[in-house]
């Protein structure tokens, strides 16, 4: 189970781009919804933090009054106790205070969420995600119906451009959430969703599902590589291209096999005879950063890995353990690792 | 002269007067002091045996069950918790697998919530409110008995199946269609579901028995006005369940009609909608955690006052901060699903709204502060609680004002940033002053006090323990980290918070043993307590520790908030209850002025037996629709033998002034 230990550690290490303040976190400021959050979070941070030193304050001076005071063990009732007059004052005053400070607080969320509201009126590309157990569907949309191009668990962006995803479930509910660009947004089905950002840093980020899924929800993940504008129309162009035929022998054999066996089953290589669509789309695999939807990093040993018994490494995975023989095991990871 | 019919009038006034007067006569105008006790111990015992002790309806055998099975569960609870934070100790950890976690933080948060939280408010509620308020037992005594059955039988079956591995694994909201018929195939999440219709009719019950024992029962001179703040905080507590348990008594109930036979409430498919439960869930959800909350509120308001040695500052803005936020927490669901994609203008009214709850909690704690800063604060045990609450639980609000604005909360939802926020406010704001009322009320509920030495280890220990293990799951949050994942791939920066919140775990883990051996120590070796060992004012302290079964000999008067403090020497009493028979004074609602003397019902088996039928129709109906009708008759049969009327005499009689 050695592969089972490499994981998207290694994917960051490997391709060096992003350290783990920006892969998937909050503070990677990496997008333009993300910055109006963390200067909305840090507004929130002192505010709160300055209200939390108030009643601290209060606390520390209650237990000083009392030392000072002595132990008196007095007991004081209600008939002939008349409470501190500063206090009386001190509770309006606090009133006020959290009040005030709450109003701020609202306006300031407010205004936030009508700037993250932006993006979607600047939509410049259209991308329908599709959640399934436990893996991403994904639909590069265009206007001319060629272009449209399907590919999984990777989105490639162009950085500086708002983009606007459609959030589609078949199954249960996920949630679509790359902290480094904006919040999330659910994928329920029956209902049509959909979320806008604008990334700003060119890079390698990772998303996950937020929204409790099932047994692997936890690795339902997804890769997100941010490129600058001629980059990203260059991958298009080459996600719509067909599956180069097998190269070599060996990869003949593999794509006789993925074409006839089990694997068409479910999984689709554009330009061969296989049209399964309860897996992702496999005509470029071998182009992207990870296998099994962000699980292993993408290499040939663990596309031997994962072919070889992916219960074991994603157990309850719709993919299922098969008794390949090594020498079609082989044939199949040769013509996998040609799907560029 | 008098006509013969005014003679006549006037013979019958007599003789009326004279049966009156046999019936005061038996409440023993002669007996005083052992004789009394030792006539109303004769009245009030139960029948002994094995069919006595399930027949109790005492409120304080009850309460002392609903306690110990509470602290049980979250034993368990807190069991499984360790086993997650093991896993979580290290990234990319296979310790326990994906399906088998899943069922642990399932039954974590359904155990927590569910079995221990709300039972555990209640069980101590069942057993204080009658005596803070000054009365012989709760109303309907029998419907109490019947609610702590059904609780039971609950937390028995969602652990049965536990132990038979077929425990619920959807999470303890239980979204569909990830908890509907196509995808969770199986009895696990009917097992679930059922558990819930056990809890929320048990809730119904002990909330219906709060709100009647509160209005109708307390001692007479304890206007509205005077009530002590935990009263006040039961009473906005047990009208919250009435309003909230009937959302998810029905979402609940959809959802298992959706898997028993085939509707399709949640069936986008077939027009149904996943986001109805979502809803009704919350709608329930929301108040829950105030259902919570709240008790803890009254714990503090207690515990503040006696240890202070002051009135609570502010009584009136107290009242109104529970009843204000008991109606507000109503207004607050949509802010657990921001992420569903409701529209956003929409949504400014709930962040809005949840926002404003903060006021009352922050006047709240003003008023426990300012009681301090006035006062002559003694740091007894559970006035360290009390401290460690306002130092946690304030961090928990002020986390939950940031994920009430929208465009914080889609970032910060359904991450370790919420499940630090809501453990804050869970274990900061209801398990500290648990924690300390327990310790507070343990000498009046076992006669003996507990370790004061023990007692500050476990409260420091606990206290630093928790900020350990729940300070850093805020930044794992931040960093990335969603919540229910079995794991974490290393190199998210994921790895150090978690580790620390592991260490953190197992230090309050310990802390909570500490506080058992404590508690369980303390019943033999503890040093017998005095009536009122902290010299506090409510009226519990009146009466012996542990309390007789009658609760008081006769029942106090009230002319103050604080009686024991203003009165020197003997409380004044009513005197002209029975004590031949069984009675309870009730009062007005407002005034509390005496109304009826009210005959409380006999010991008796059948709640049990009903709850028992009860049960076997709710746990078969997870196999077979045909077990409602079928499995109604005996409980129709129960429930005829718990009601049938046996002794027509007994019927509330005025009060002879």
């Amino acid at each position: 189970m050695k592969t089972k230990r490499v994981t998207a550690a290694t994917l960051t290490l490997q391709l060096g781009a992003c350290s783990y303040q920006t892969y998937q976190s909050d503070f990677a400021n990496a997008g333009v919804e993300d910055r109006q959050f963390l200067i909305l979070f840090w507004i929130f941070v002192a505010v709160c933090v300055a209200m939390y030193v108030l009643v601290i304050i209060f606390l520390i001076a209650g237990i000083a009054r009392r030392r000072r005071a002595g132990d008196a063990n007095v007991v004081e009732t209600g008939r002939h106790h008349q409470s501190h007059p500063l206090l009386r004052g001190g509770l309006i005053g606090w009133a006020a205070l959290v009040s005030t400070g709450l109003v701020g607080l609202a306006i300031a969320s407010f205004f936030a969420d009508r700037t993250m509201a932006n993006a979607a009126a600047n939509e410049k590309l259209s991308i329908t995600v599709t959640g399934k157990q436990w893996w991403w569907d994904i639909q590069y949309n265009a206007a001319d119906v060629s272009k449209t191009m399907r590919t999984a668990n990777e989105l490639h962006l162009p950085v500086g451009v708002p983009v606007r995803i459609l959030l589609r479930s078949d199954d249960v509910i996920h949630s679509f959430w790359v902290p480094s660009f904006v919040g999330k947004q659910d994928l329920i089905p029956g209902r049509d969703t959909d979320v806008s950002f604008t990334p700003t840093k060119v890079g390698i980020f990772r998303g996950q599902c937020a929204e409790f899924c099932g047994v692997e929800h936890a690795h339902m993940a997804f890769v997100v590589d941010v490129e600058p504008y001629g980059d990203f129309i260059k991958w298009w162009e080459r996600q719509l291209q067909e599956a180069q035929p097998p190269s070599t022998p060996l990869a003949l054999v593999g794509y006789n096999y993925v074409t006839t066996r089990e694997c068409a089953t479910c999984h689709t290589i554009s330009g061969t005879p296989t049209g399964g669509r309860v897996g992702p789309d496999l005509t470029h695999l071998a182009s992207r950063h990870s296998i099994a939807a962000g699980t292993l990093p993408m290499g040939e040993g663990n596309l031997y890995g994962w072919v070889e018994d992916p219960q074991s490494i994603k157990p309850g995975s719709k993919m299922p353990t098969i008794d390949l023989e090594p020498s079609d095991l082989h044939a199949v990871v040769a013509y996998l690792e040609t799907l560029k | 002269m008098t006509s013969k019919a005014e003679l006549q009038s006037i013979e019958e006034e007599n003789r009326e007067l004279e049966k009156e007067r046999a019936k005061i006569a038996r409440d023993g105008p002669d007996l005083t002091g052992a004789a009394l006790a030792a006539r109303l111990e004769r009245t009030w015992r139960r029948p002994p045996g094995i069919v006595g002790w399930l027949s109790t309806v005492d409120h304080k055998e009850i309460g002392r069950r609903y306690i110990v099975t509470a602290l049980i569960f979250l034993a368990l609870g807190g069991a499984l918790s360790i086993l997650m934070r093991l896993q979580l100790a290290r990234p990319d950890s296979n310790l326990i697998s994906a399906a088998r976690y899943n069922e642990l933080f399932t039954m974590h948060g359904s155990t927590m919530m569910f079995l221990f939280a709300v039972p555990v408010m209640e069980g101590v509620a069942l057993y204080v409110i009658p005596l803070i308020i000054g009365t012989r037992n709760g109303t309907f005594p029998r419907l109490n008995a019947f609610s702590y059955y059904l609780y039971l039988f609950g937390g028995l079956m969602l652990w049965g199946a536990f132990a038979l591995n077929i425990a619920p694994d959807v999470g303890w909201f239980a979204y569909p269609p990830l908890s509907g018929p196509e995808f969770s195939p199986g009895k696990r999440a009917d097992v679930w579901a059922q558990m819930i219709t056990f809890t929320e009719v048990s809730a119904l019950a002990a909330a219906v028995v709060l709100v009647t024992t509160i209005l109708k029962a307390r001692a007479p001179g304890m206007t509205l006005a005077r009530m002590p703040l935990y009263a006040w905080a039961m009473l906005v507590v047990a009208v919250m369940i009435i309003f909230s348990m009937p959302a998810i008594a029905l979402c609940s109930s959809m959802l298992i009609s959706d898997r028993l036979v085939g509707t399709h409430f949640y069936n986008a498919a077939e027009h149904g909608d996943p986001l109805l439960w979502q809803h009704l869930f919350w709608f329930f959800g929301h108040p829950e955690v105030y259902i919570i909350f709240l008790p803890a509120t009254g714990f503090v308001s207690v515990i503040v006052e006696t240890f202070c040695r002051r009135p609570i500052f502010a009584y009136p803005v107290v009242v109104l901060a529970l009843v204000s936020t008991g109606i507000l927490s109503f207004g607050l669901w949509v802010h657990h699903m921001f992420a569903t994609g409701l529209p956003r203008v929409g949504y400014s009214f709930y962040t809005a709204a949840s926002m404003t709850v903060a006021i009352p909690t922050g006047l709240q704690i003003f008023c426990w502060l300012a009681t301090m800063w006035d006062g002559r604060p003694r740091f007894a045990v559970p006035m360290l609680h009390v401290v460690g609450f306002i130092v946690t639980f304030v961090i928990g609000g002020l986390t939950g004002v940031m994920v009430a604005a929208v465009p914080l909360d889609l970032q910060l939802h359904d991450t370790y940033f919420v499940v630090a926020h809501f453990h804050y406010v869970l274990i900061g704001g209801a398990v500290f002053p648990l924690l300390g009322a327990l310790t507070y009320w343990y000498p009046k509920i076992t006669g003996r006090m507990m370790s004061e030495t023990l007692g500050k280890i476990g409260f420091w220990m606990i206290f630093l323990g928790f900020q350990l293990a729940f300070f850093p799951m805020h930044i794992a949050g931040m960093m990335g980290m969603p919540r229910r994942v079995y794991t974490y791939p290393a190199g998210l920066g994921l790895e150090l918070p978690n580790l620390l919140s592991t260490i953190g775990a197992l230090v309050v883990a310990l802390a909570v043993l500490l506080f058992v051996i404590n508690g369980v120590v303390s019943l033999y070796r503890g040093a017998i307590a005095p009536d009122d060992p902290w010299d506090a004012a409510s009226l519990e302290w009146a009466t012996s520790s542990p309390p007789p079964v009658y609760n008081f000999a006769h029942i106090p008067v009230v002319e103050s908030r604080t009686p024991l403090w203003d009165v020197d020497g003997e409380l004044p009493v009513v005197t002209g209850l029975r004590v031949d028979d069984k009675e309870q004074l009730l009062t007005t609602v407002v005034d509390a002025e005496p109304d009826v003397r009210e005959p409380i019902p006999e010991a008796s088996p059948w709640p049990f037996i009903s709850a028992v039928a009860t049960g076997v129709l709710f746990i078969s109906s997870i196999f077979s629709p045909w077990a409602i009708p079928v499995g109604a008759i005996p409980v129709a049969i129960a429930l005829t033998a718990w009601f049938w009327p046996k002794d027509m005499k007994r019927q509330p009689e005025p009060v002879i002034i």
